[in-house]
């Protein structure tokens, strides 16, 4: 099977819809087919990766700790959008710390987050075979 | 739903076996979830049990099976992190066999 550079373009708030979970779970499932997956995350989409989400009070679960894990399945291109996040009064300080480990360089930790801009965003985009937007 | 019962005390389980309320767990329940399909759980498999909880706990899924076997190679020794190791403990699918006994939901994307 040829490989196809797939991204995932999520851009809504974390609850209240079941986009951002939906496309966390299509991507995980998505990892055991070996293809060139990137995650684009503009708009409300950022709000997705910020730290020390709590959901009590709405009766959901929590699934932000699952992002930590992306790294494990080969996930390791997450394309966050500048303009987005400083619209939003944010930094990559508000965001997790997202790491993956490089099995080729002694399993050394690497930053999987890219702050582009969004012109940037939009050329990594003209590139892809597939882009899913959620 | 479907219950079964440990101890005296009644588990409510889904369709397929899998708890429904993993905060209900003990290692009671795996056992006897285990002993349902003829298994014996040794120190091996509870490694492996074990290191799904933990894995749950901290990231809030069931990894896929390859991510199982990268990670238990990384944790418990190269001669364990292969498939090979990990189908011979869980006949049914280390994935969907292993979380069963843990309490833990079908790991997504398992059908």
């Amino acid at each position: 099977m040829a490989v196809k550079k797939f991204m995932y373009v999520n851009r809504k708030a974390p609850y209240g819809s079941i986009y951002a979970l939906e496309s966390l779970e299509v991507v995980l499932i998505g990892a055991a087919f070996d293809q060139d997956v990137s995650l684009a995350f503009i708009g409300d989409g950022v709000y997705e990766l910020t730290k020390g989400q709590n959901t009590e009070a709405i009766g959901q679960k929590n699934f932000s700790p699952t992002y930590s894990a992306l790294g494990d399945y080969d996930v390791n291109k997450i394309y966050v959008e500048k303009e987005s996040l400083e619209e939003r009064g944010l930094t990559l300080d508000d965001l997790q710390h997202l790491v993956w480990e490089d099995e080729d360089d002694d399993w050394a930790e690497k930053d999987s987050i890219r702050l582009v801009s969004r012109a940037e965003l939009a050329d990594v985009m003209a590139e892809q075979d597939i882009c899913l937007s959620f | 739903m479907a219950s079964i019962e440990v101890n005296g005390k009644q588990f409510e389980v889904d369709e397929e076996g899998y708890l429904a309320n993993l905060n209900e767990w003990e290692p009671a329940v795996g056992e006897a979830m285990a002993a349902a399909e003829d298994q014996v759980l040794t120190d091996e498999h509870w490694d492996i049990i074990n290191f799904l909880r933990e894995y749950y706990e901290e990231y809030q899924i069931a990894p896929a099976v390859r991510v199982l076997t990268k990670a238990v190679g990384k944790r418990l020794g190269k001669e364990k992190g292969n498939s090979k190791y990990l189908y011979e403990l869980f006949p049914y699918g280390p994935g969907k066999q292993a979380c069963k006994y843990a309490g833990l939901p079908k790991p997504t994307g398992c059908v």
